[in-house]
């Protein structure tokens, strides 16, 4: 069974913000509210400055405190993809899961559910990339089965230095930014 | 330098969490108050000291039976997704404390019930003939009365308990990630509840024992709070920054003067006098403790959304 995750080129990424706009479009995100977003973060001492462009989003951990912490089972991991995904019948809105979640990555709809992104769970079941993806103008950004070893973001994570975000929160992301 | 620019707006998200409003420290505290009530109630039931007590088993089962009514209202009203509350009693989540806490306030309400009907108040079985009848018989069987109270004391430790591990169980906010806010809010729910019998008894024995055993509760809540600031300074980067919301930044002020130094130094110095009677027994000093273990709950549910494991 395959386990999804993403490989983001910070080298590439020139925050046009592309990926937030596509996600919006197809999963019909509502106003004032987003799934994905870019965040641009500088280090160090002018002159000797260094800046990094992050599109960031749910990080479908490995270990995920949101899905712990909810007491309906709405949060839950998919066995397609190891996919951390809500069934918004099943969600009361007690906002444990926002909470619970070291990225800030959910929302509340405003129907009243706990949303998030998707990995576009619908594109990949036909075999295509989530819309992030597929739109970045840079080609910055990959998915793939972080299990296989023929993919090609598990290619890019032994051949280029890499993070993952906040990675003493214990969580075990499975998006990992190339530096 | 670390300067972070983001283009997310979401709201109760950016620019800092702010998930739970007045409604979920209003829950706690109540949920507190009533953990504390039924630990000492179900204590004079198991130890057959009910006759005695008149107030604490007496009053206490009727007036926890309306405040943990109106905590639920507050948690509630603080769900998005009301019409769906119903689903917490679909299924049982053994890692979700908020799971926990639903089935055991689904046990909690027939325990108070129980007690309620060991020690009808006055007013009830006088106007209620049959339920004084249903009572006299309850009181007995000893052995059931002893049992009601064992039950009244094991799930109001654990109510009290959840009500901080409802917190601490949420590790991406570095304040809350304490084992000890458990047993703090246990201790904090007792010293309300027995400061609330100290306020409103009128037997003198009674309301005194109460006064010491509220001396003795407030002296383990500040060394619990002293452990569970040691506990944050002395571990990461972020738990440091965490306990830094308390000493010496924005939450500061409110936490050692309310909370400490009115909450439980000021109750700490008269209830003893008070005791001892230097001084006479007044509500001052029981509402004070009150008054402090709901700001108690406001701090520490503000400053733990306040904390980050990100250093911006």
């Amino acid at each position: 069974m395959a386990r999804f995750g993403m490989v983001i080129d910070t080298t590439r990424c020139v925050g046009c913000m592309d990926c937030v706009v596509a996600c919006k479009t197809e999963n019909d995100v509502p106003e004032g509210l987003c799934r994905d977003w870019i965040v641009e973060e500088v280090r160090g001492t002018f002159p000797d400055l260094r800046m990094e462009i992050r599109s960031e989003r749910c990080n479908h951990c490995d270990n995920p405190p949101c899905v712990y912490c909810c007491p309906t089972g709405a949060s839950h991991v998919e066995d397609f993809g190891k996919l951390v995904q809500i069934d918004p019948k099943l969600c009361i809105g007690c906002k444990a899961c926002l909470a619970a979640c070291p990225y800030d990555a959910r929302y509340i709809h405003p129907e009243g559910y706990a949303d998030k992104c998707t990995f576009c769970v619908h594109r990949i079941e036909k075999g295509q990339d989530p819309a992030c993806v597929a739109v970045c103008p840079t080609h910055c950004m990959h998915f793939g089965d972080l299990d296989d070893p023929q993919s090609e973001v598990r290619r890019l994570l032994a051949s280029r230095p890499h993070h993952a975000l906040l990675p003493a929160a214990g969580t075990r992301p499975r998006i990992y930014f190339l530096t | 330098m670390v300067e972070l620019t983001s283009t997310r707006s979401n709201p109760m998200i950016d620019p800092g969490l702010h998930v739970w409003g007045w409604e979920i420290p209003v829950y706690l505290f109540l949920g507190g108050l009533v953990a504390g009530m039924m630990a000492i109630s179900g204590y004079f039931l198991f130890t057959g000291r009910y006759k005695f007590a008149n107030c604490a088993c007496r009053v206490l089962p009727g007036i926890s039976l309306v405040l943990l009514s109106l905590g639920m209202l507050a948690l509630f009203l603080d769900l998005e997704h009301k019409l769906y509350v119903w689903r917490l009693y679909t299924t049982f989540k053994i890692l979700s404390p908020m799971s926990w806490g639903s089935w055991i306030l689904l046990l909690v309400y027939p325990a108070l019930v129980a007690n309620f009907l060991v020690s009808v108040p006055d007013f009830a079985g006088r106007r209620w003939a049959r339920l004084r009848a249903f009572s006299d018989r309850i009181l007995e069987r000893h052995l059931l009365v002893r049992w009601i109270g064992a039950v009244n004391i094991v799930l109001g430790s654990l109510l009290g308990i959840y009500t901080g591990i409802l917190l601490s169980a949420l590790g991406a906010r570095p304040l809350w990630s304490s084992a000890l806010l458990g047993p703090l809010f246990l201790v904090s729910g007792l010293s309300s509840a027995a400061a609330f019998v100290h306020m409103i008894a009128r037997d003198r024995d009674e309301r005194e024992m109460l006064a010491r055993a509220d001396n003795g509760f407030l002296t383990i809540e500040l060394v619990v709070i002293g452990l569970f600031l040691i506990g944050l300074i002395t571990a990461t980067e972020a738990h440091i920054r965490a306990a830094g919301l308390l000493l010496g930044g924005p939450y500061t002020a409110v936490f050692w003067v309310f909370v400490v130094g009115v909450g439980i130094v000021l109750p700490l110095v008269i209830q003893p006098l008070a005791v001892s009677h230097r001084i006479r027994h007044t509500a001052v000093a029981p509402i004070l403790v009150i008054v402090g273990g709901l700001l108690l709950r406001i701090v520490i549910v503000y400053a733990g959304q306040a904390s980050h494991w990100s250093p911006i």
